[in-house]
């Protein structure tokens, strides 16, 4: 045993042809190898995660969470102002609406204010000129009148000359006031 | 049957290497003429990498293990720095993986250990990150796999349970060892099942280290076995099949495994820092 491991170095685990005797997982003499790469590789990983990787990935992923939170934060401040927007538009649109409205009242009142006006104005024209012409037909029947019984008076007072009689002027007169007023 | 062999070679006796290899591998007809030969172990060796296979090992000599082991460090400076170098807030592919692996393991230690453990998540994304790309890296064929030497897993799993226990007591005092006392059982049964959480508590190391080199180690000198058949015209097809199949099961349980041990740190944890059940 001495002999081989001497002839062969560590390799009382390899035979002469280089295969395994046993299992290589239980050959101590490759314990020391192993352990100590594998310290050597896990400080490296440790090293490279600790100063490099982890602080890398760490602020990325910071970052990452607050751009998005900020972005959904300025999405939300977006949507609200874009729902102010649509408030104010409703509101002026029913604002509008309402001048509209008041307007076309307000117009309709005047036309009609003017209309009255109007067709009173009219009326007390009718009225007038319906008085006036009243009073001159009022006129020309008492002229008419008036004239009947001055031609009755000179008929009468010429029909009793004609008849021969002296008409005395005044019982002429008063005979056909008599008479035109008891017609 | 390897450990037979193992015994008659450190039994003192002049071990006879053809007799060894004959009871580690079925070595059929000529060794050195084709035909079938197992040596589902060798795999397994290591050896220096530069100057002769059959030079002394030390150490610190570099050898194969040292290789595949630093490739691992290559691996997580690529995926960790080297793909995340652009800080971008749209991740890049390679970013978004580096990413997920960051999220993943800190989620798990998050979830699992709570938020007090989040100081070890570097501790705990190391081993995770090496036993990954470790046992990723050697499904390439003809590589080795630092991982199914129980050396290795042993040095982590050791590393672990020193340190959930170192953690333990500082952070708890005595208070710690309420752990084994369920304070939840009935009195008569506490001292019972306390002798049980000791003896399981003591194991946790061989477990957590047996478990990850088993499944690995297994898996490899499986693969190799039906390699071992491919050179059989008649069994090939069947033997070529069974490697693809197996080396998509490898492809799962090299994750998994990676899993399983990250997971289990991350509760041996969870003990040390809230050790009441």
């Amino acid at each position: 045993m001495a002999d081989v491991a001497a002839t062969e170095g560590a390799s009382a685990c390899v035979n002469s042809i280089g295969n395994a005797i046993g299992m290589p997982q239980l050959c101590d003499a490759w314990f020391g190898n192993q352990i100590f790469w594998l310290v050597v590789t896990l400080v490296a990983i440790f090293f490279l995660l600790t100063r490099v990787a982890l602080p890398r990935l760490g602020a990325v992923l910071a970052e990452r969470t607050g751009t998005v939170s900020n972005d959904l934060a300025a999405a939300e401040d977006f949507k609200r102002q874009a729902e102010e927007a649509e408030e104010t538009y409703q509101k002026a649109l029913a604002d509008a609406r309402a001048e509209a409205t008041r307007i076309g009242q307000e117009a309709r009142d005047a036309i009609k204010a003017d209309l009255d006006a109007a067709i009173a104005d009219a009326d007390a024209r009718i009225a007038e000129r319906t008085s006036e012409s009243e009073a001159q037909i009022a006129e020309i029947r008492a002229g008419a009148a008036q004239s009947v019984t001055e031609v009755a008076k000179d008929v009468a007072a010429e029909l009793v000359q004609a008849l021969g009689g002296s008409a005395d002027k005044g019982a002429v007169d008063a005979a056909v006031d008599s008479r035109v007023k008891g017609a | 049957m390897e450990n037979d062999a193992t015994d008659d070679v450190t039994a003192g006796e002049v071990p006879d290497t053809e007799a060894a290899v004959d009871a580690v591998g079925v070595t059929a007809e000529a060794d050195h003429g084709g035909g079938l030969s197992f040596h589902p172990m060798d795999q397994f060796i290591v050896k220096p990498l530069f100057g002769d296979a059959g030079d002394p090992v030390y150490w610190y000599t570099i050898t194969n293990a040292t290789f595949w082991m630093l490739l691992t460090v290559a691996c997580v400076a690529l995926l960790l720095i080297v793909a995340t170098r652009g800080r971008a807030i749209v991740p890049s592919r390679g970013q978004s993986v580096a990413e997920l692996a960051y999220g993943f393991v800190h989620k798990m230690v998050e979830d699992v250990s709570g938020k007090d453990a989040l100081v070890f998540f570097p501790y705990i994304f190391t081993l995770f990150l090496f036993i990954l790309f470790s046992n990723f890296l050697a499904l390439i064929p003809t590589s080795f796999s630092p991982t199914s030497h129980i050396a290795v897993t042993a040095v982590m799993a050791v590393a672990v349970f020193v340190t959930v226990t170192v953690v333990g007591f500082v952070k708890n005092g005595t208070a710690f060892l309420s752990l084994f006392w369920v304070s939840s059982a009935p009195l008569a049964l506490r001292p019972i099942l306390a002798v049980i959480e000791v003896i399981s508590y003591f194991v946790r190391p061989v477990s957590h280290s047996v478990r990850l080199a088993g499944s690995i180690m297994a898996g490899h000198a499986v693969l190799k076995v039906f390699a071992g058949f491919a050179a059989l015209v008649l069994a090939a097809p069947l033997a070529i099949f069974g490697v693809v199949a197996i080396y998509g099961l490898e492809v799962l349980v090299a994750a998994i495994q990676a899993y399983v041990f990250t997971i289990l740190t991350c509760v041996y944890l969870k003990d040390a820092l809230h050790p009441h059940h």
